[in-house]
């Protein structure tokens, strides 16, 4: 996905401005000018002027640049999916890891990812099925790395 | 030094240590070899396991696996035309077109033993001048301190980027990352949003798996490329002619490995630049330029020796300054301090041991990437086949767990998440990742060296340039800040005078 780069440079001024407003509640310390405020509003003002610039820039190209361009991947519902999956995988461990637990959350992630990249389904099944067991093992066992049972009993 | 340096050998050859090493070089081979998979990659998924390490087993494996993921990123270049990691683009062209030539073993020989002998060159260089600029490190107050991370993130901002406005944007981006939490002069908690997590700062091992490894993966699943096809499966003895390599180029091994150390040791350029200027220096000093492209070996001959010695430069100023070279030297630098071993020049008298044996370990990774590489040239067709929609949700999940380990806690995966998606739509728009992590990893210490100085001298700024080194320091940032601005004007200038001559 390319987006315009006046579009990124609003992205970044947004962020930029958000520093600045924080700052403000940030304690001075008596006595002195530099207070945990002086540094990141210097680089805040550093990124609005460069955010300010690449707005420009982006402007002046707005003709030749459309303000989001469909990159060639997400033309393509497959690879759409692809990327979905991906990043939805890592959500679905986030939120659900500790309730349902490790080894159940890496065989749905697993399989899902698997399945969208077109490994042979039977091929797929057993792979997400050992893989997570391999790695729970080695991160478990050896590292000793509580990574969370859930609903499953404490199996080793 | 005699005796830190029999500590250092006993650190090294333990069996333990060695285990780690031979284990993290046949990973760094495995790695370097699949393309898509590339070093600072490698550095970022052993990152988690090193955490589980003493320090000098940690950074060896960092150290070994790089070496070996550099060299072995030659092999797709030369099998596939795909190069395994961005080191190997600059002449990958060159070395496929020897495999067409049916010159395979020559092209990977030659980025084989030229390699080890960079990486070999570039550890000497470390070994002599790092230990001598440590005393004068140890003469740096903050004013020079601040001016050596400024030096270092301009050269970051500055040099081999397309678009300097970008990389400075992605700078600026990570300075900001750095701000978050209690870890500033006041010890005032910033920008952590009500996070407990975020309190302490932004964990640097799971941002860095989530920038260089799910970011890699996002791109990998994204991508529509076609299968991989193989040039050639036979491949000859890859030793055979080296010799007579090695005496009709030596000017260009020398070149080479002079010119990646220079660039690995600047902060920001590494392994991938190095290997692009040699290649180009090579052409331009070459008795035969017209051969380059055509599968001609003298480019793989210096540049191979550049992307190697690169890796070993940009160690320099990382162990004496705290300042990496590129990216992976970031990372080591987040081991070194998670390990309680703070880069800098107090580091060569406290624990001189420790310094010396990541010596060793280059000698040793340089060493041993004769016989593994070999190894792997010869099995490389069986692990060029490996199925890539199988590796990479493999290294999905192992990044999860990664990422999860550090603190033990589901925070890790979420700012692996984020972080990785971050550098997936940034590098999708042109945006460099390295000055951001370059950025991530100096915040801290910039802003600290920034604070005192203007404490010390109270808020006058002429102080940060009236100290000798530190007014040195500062001039020579100007001329890398400006020197962009100057060749413009420059070549106006120029274009202007030209002109009627032109027309």
């Amino acid at each position: 996905m390319k987006l315009n780069d006046a579009v990124l440079g609003a992205v970044f001024l947004a962020l930029s401005i958000a520093v600045l407003v924080t700052i403000q509640s940030f304690p001075k310390i008596p006595g002195q000018s530099i207070g945990p405020g002086a540094f990141p509003g210097l680089i805040a003002i550093l990124l609005a002027g460069c955010s300010i610039a690449l707005i420009w820039r982006g402007w002046r190209e707005r003709a030749s640049q459309p303000l989001v361009a469909i990159g060639a991947w997400l033309g393509s519902p497959r690879h759409i999916q692809n990327f979905l999956i991906a990043v939805g995988g890592l959500v679905f461990y986030v939120l659900a890891s500790d309730q349902i637990g490790f080894l159940i959350c890496g065989v749905i992630i697993l399989l899902a990812l698997f399945l969208t990249l077109r490994v042979r389904p039977l091929l797929a099944m057993p792979l997400a099925i050992v893989l997570p067991v391999v790695i729970h093992l080695i991160f478990y066992k050896l590292l000793r790395v509580p990574l969370p049972w859930g609903v499953l009993p404490v199996l080793w | 030094m005699v005796a830190a340096y029999a500590q250092a050998f006993a650190l090294v050859f333990d069996p333990y240590v060695l285990t780690v090493i031979f284990a993290s070089a046949l990973f760094g081979l495995f790695v370097g070899c699949i393309p898509g998979l590339t070093a600072t990659m490698a550095t970022a998924l052993l990152v988690p396991i090193t955490f589980f390490m003493p320090p000098v087993p940690a950074i060896a494996a960092i150290v070994t696996a790089t070496a070996m993921a550099i060299f072995s990123g030659d092999i797709p270049g030369a099998l596939l035309r795909i190069p395994g990691t961005p080191a190997s683009a600059a002449y990958t062209d060159e070395a496929y077109a020897m495999t067409k030539k049916g010159q395979a073993e020559v092209a990977l020989g030659a980025g084989l033993v030229f390699s080890a002998i960079g990486g070999l060159f570039g550890t000497a260089v470390m070994i002599t001048s790092a230990p001598a600029l440590a005393e004068i490190a140890l003469k740096f107050s903050d004013y020079e301190y601040f001016w050596m991370v400024v030096l270092g993130l301009a050269g970051a901002v500055f040099i081999g980027n397309a678009s300097i406005l970008k990389a400075s944007m992605s700078l600026l981006l990570g300075l900001l990352v750095a701000c978050i939490g209690l870890d500033n002069p006041a010890g005032y908690p910033r920008f952590d949003m009500g996070v407990t997590e975020l309190k302490g700062g932004v964990s640097l091992i799971p941002m860095m798996v989530g920038m260089f490894a799910v970011s890699e993966i996002l791109r990998f699943v994204v991508h529509m490329e076609p299968p991989l096809k193989l040039a050639t499966e036979k491949i000859g003895n890859v030793f055979k002619g080296m010799w007579g390599l090695l005496l009709k180029y030596p000017w260009p091994l020398v070149r080479g490995s002079a010119l990646g150390t220079v660039i690995g040791i600047q902060p920001g350029s590494g392994a991938d630049m190095a290997a692009w200027m040699s290649y180009a220096m090579a052409k331009k000093f070459s008795k035969e330029p017209e051969k380059f492209g055509t599968g001609h070996v003298e480019g793989i001959v210096e540049a191979g020796a550049a992307n190697n010695s690169a890796l070993a430069g940009a160690w320099i100023p990382a162990l004496v300054f705290g300042i990496p070279g590129d990216s992976i030297t970031a990372i080591a630098i987040g081991v070194l301090y998670l390990k309680g071993l703070n880069p800098g020049p107090t580091l060569f008298i406290n624990n001189p041991q420790n310094i010396y044996a990541i010596f060793l370990v280059f000698i040793l990774a340089n060493l041993i990437m004769l016989p593994l590489g070999w190894l792997t040239i010869k099995a490389a067709k069986n692990v060029l086949r490996l199925p890539r929609n199988i590796l990479m949700p493999t290294i999905l999940l192992f990044c999860i767990v990664g990422s999860f380990a550090i603190n033990n806690t589901v925070f890790g995966v979420l700012l692996t998440l984020v972080f990785g998606v971050l550098a997936f739509v940034l590098e999708e728009n042109g945006f460099p990742v390295a000055p951001a992590i370059l950025g991530v990893v100096l915040g801290q210490m910039m802003e600290e060296n920034f604070i005192k100085s203007m404490i010390k001298s109270d808020g006058d700024v002429t102080a940060f340039v009236t100290r000798p080194i530190a007014g040195f320091l500062a001039v020579s940032t100007f001329i890398i800040l400006f020197w962009p601005v100057g060749a413009w004007l420059w070549r106006r200038y120029f274009s202007r005078r030209n002109m009627p001559v032109t027309e």
